[in-house]
């Protein structure tokens, strides 16, 4: 039985990775399988100490990789366990087969990722091309804003995940090292409320269910194997939905409402930046700064990278006085015309029949500092662009020439 | 068949020994030939086959089970009554697919 630790709900001084593995605690799964990973190995730092003081009734499974943490919370998936794993960066580009398996096994796998660059040359920090490659792995992708939303995020997940309109993996991000390590304010729930939102999840098909014998992962030839990915392109629909709903929930029980993306001063704002991470911290805090000098500008967070939220993005926009925006990609998606968050939001205005100037922006690869000068920098493209300046397709900040 | 809203999620498969209904024999590309007067019953092909491909009645093999053998040849290849050249004194012998689909 795991013990009630947390009776009164805190706000305590936490880091990102802390505030993950107290979300686990909580949570409680049956099965979690990890390989340590800078700068995810202190979730699993602090989630085996609660596992070897009695705290949770995890089997916690130490496997010999990411591809084999990914693999074995498969299995346990099937066979009706609540399992998890964690990973970050390459451990990530890894597990990138076994993301496809959980996705189109239908588990409902939940897996906090610590975003770190990957390879080569080695590089340790925050960048967001892990998730962004495994982003057609069919699995729902959230980004968190700092370490609350993070513990936020992975509570809702298990809800997300598990809800029987969805049965999808989730991914939800956070910025390695400026959330993972960085210490915050993290406002916890108790640990009952957790277990009350998070409830039981309810068993599809699983292997232990000896009376009714079923066969999980199958071949499936040119015959079905389209009607099955287009179920998987049902769910991720279906989880824009979900996603919304547990946001509501969430917000009954905590008051902080979650939703597909976050406005910050969009209104009147005349020039818009779109970005994902804890980046977004740093924008609104370099809109108000510009604010305060009579500059029109906004911010869109975008935390639901998968299923992208394209009408919420566009209807933004719309309702704004934009006259050009920027869009902060901390990937690059080299030889396309700019960064993966970039091509979203231009395939979601384009398909509404709105066009404004729009320009790419692509920083902070492998932890390069992204400051209130940079986005101040940023900004300034994004009124080039609008007065109809000569801007190249991408625009790397805090780059030396 | 089923369409993309009626086939079970997660391609699960919920009825046991489905895959005897499923035929996976197409992909064949060389076909054993079973030549019965030849065959000792060994049994040895039956253990070997991946596909659980040779139909054994009373101890005896009688026939193969062409809606779902591959045509690996691995039966041919360790059925000790086909070794050497002369194909009429083999009790398994692997020709062309093709032989056979231009008589169907
Ligand atoms: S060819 Fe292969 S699959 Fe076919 S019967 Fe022989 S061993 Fe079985
Ligand atoms: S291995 Fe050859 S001899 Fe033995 S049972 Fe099979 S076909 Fe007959």
């Amino acid at each position: 039985m795991a013990v009630r630790l947390m009776t009164e709900r805190k706000v305590v001084p936490y880091t990102g990775n802390m505030a993950t593995a107290e979300a686990l605690r909580q949570i409680n799964p049956d099965v979690v399988a990890a390989y340590p990973i800078t700068p995810q190995t202190e979730i699993m730092h602090f989630f085996a100490n609660y596992v070897a003081n009695g705290l949770v009734d995890t089997e916690f499974m130490t496997v010999e990789s990411e591809h084999s943490a990914l693999s074995a919370a498969v299995g346990a998936a099937a066979a009706g366990a609540r399992a998890m794993t964690a990973t970050a960066g390459p451990g990530l580009a890894l597990m990138w087969e076994i993301l496809g398996v959980a996705s189109g096994m239908r588990l409902p796998i939940v897996i906090p990722v610590v975003n770190r660059a990957l390879s080569a040359p080695i590089n340790i920090h925050c960048d967001h091309s892990d998730m962004m490659g495994a982003r057609d792995q069919g699995c729902i992708m959230l980004f968190s804003e700092n370490a609350e939303e993070q513990y936020d995020n992975v509570i809702q997940a298990v809800r997300i995940a598990e809800d029987e309109r969805v049965r999808l993996p989730v991914i939800i991000g956070m910025d390695g090292f400026i959330i993972s390590h960085s210490i915050e304010n993290v406002s916890l729930l108790t640990d009952d409320e957790v277990k009350k939102f998070v409830g039981k999840q309810t068993l599809t098909h699983s292997l232990l269910d000896i009376d009714n014998p079923v066969t999980h992962g199958p071949i499936a030839m040119a015959d079905s194997y389209m009607e099955f990915k287009r179920q998987q392109r049902e769910a991720m629909m279906n989880a824009y939905k979900v996603i919304r709903e547990a946001g509501e929930e969430f917000a009954e029980l905590k008051g902080k409402k979650y939703e597909h993306i976050e406005t910050y001063k969009t209104e009147d704002a005349e020039y818009i930046l779109i970005v994902m991470g804890s980046a977004a911290g740093t924008a609104k805090y370099t809109v108000d700064g510009l604010r305060e000098k009579g500059e029109k500008v906004g911010l869109i967070k975008v935390r639901t990278f998968r299923p992208f939220p394209y009408y919420d993005v566009v209807d933004v926009i719309d309702a704004s006085n934009v006259k050009a925006i920027g869009v902060m990609d901390r990937a690059e998606t080299f030889g396309g015309y700019s960064g993966p968050l970039f091509e979203e939001v231009c395939t979601s205005l384009y398909t509404r029949g709105k066009i404004y100037p729009i320009t790419g922006i692509v920083y902070g690869l492998g932890g390069r500092d992204c400051n209130l000068n940079h986005i101040e920098e940023a900004f300034d493209v994004v009124k080039r662009k609008a007065a109809g300046m000569d801007v190249p397709p991408v625009t790397y900040l805090n780059l030396r020439v | 068949m089923k369409g993309w809203k009626n086939l079970e999620i997660g391609a699960v498969i919920t009825e046991p020994g489905s895959s005897t209904v499923y035929k996976t024999g197409e992909w064949r590309a060389w076909r054993p030939v079973f030549q019965r007067e030849n065959c000792i019953d060994c049994m040895i092909c039956w253990v070997f086959c991946p596909d659980s491909s040779i139909i054994v009645e009373d101890n005896k093999v009688v026939a193969i089970d062409y809606e779902h053998c591959k045509g690996c040849g691995i039966c041919a290849f360790e059925c000790p009554k086909s070794k050497g050249d002369n194909e009429s004194k083999k009790a398994l012998i692997m020709k062309p697919e093709y032989l056979f689909r231009e008589e169907d």
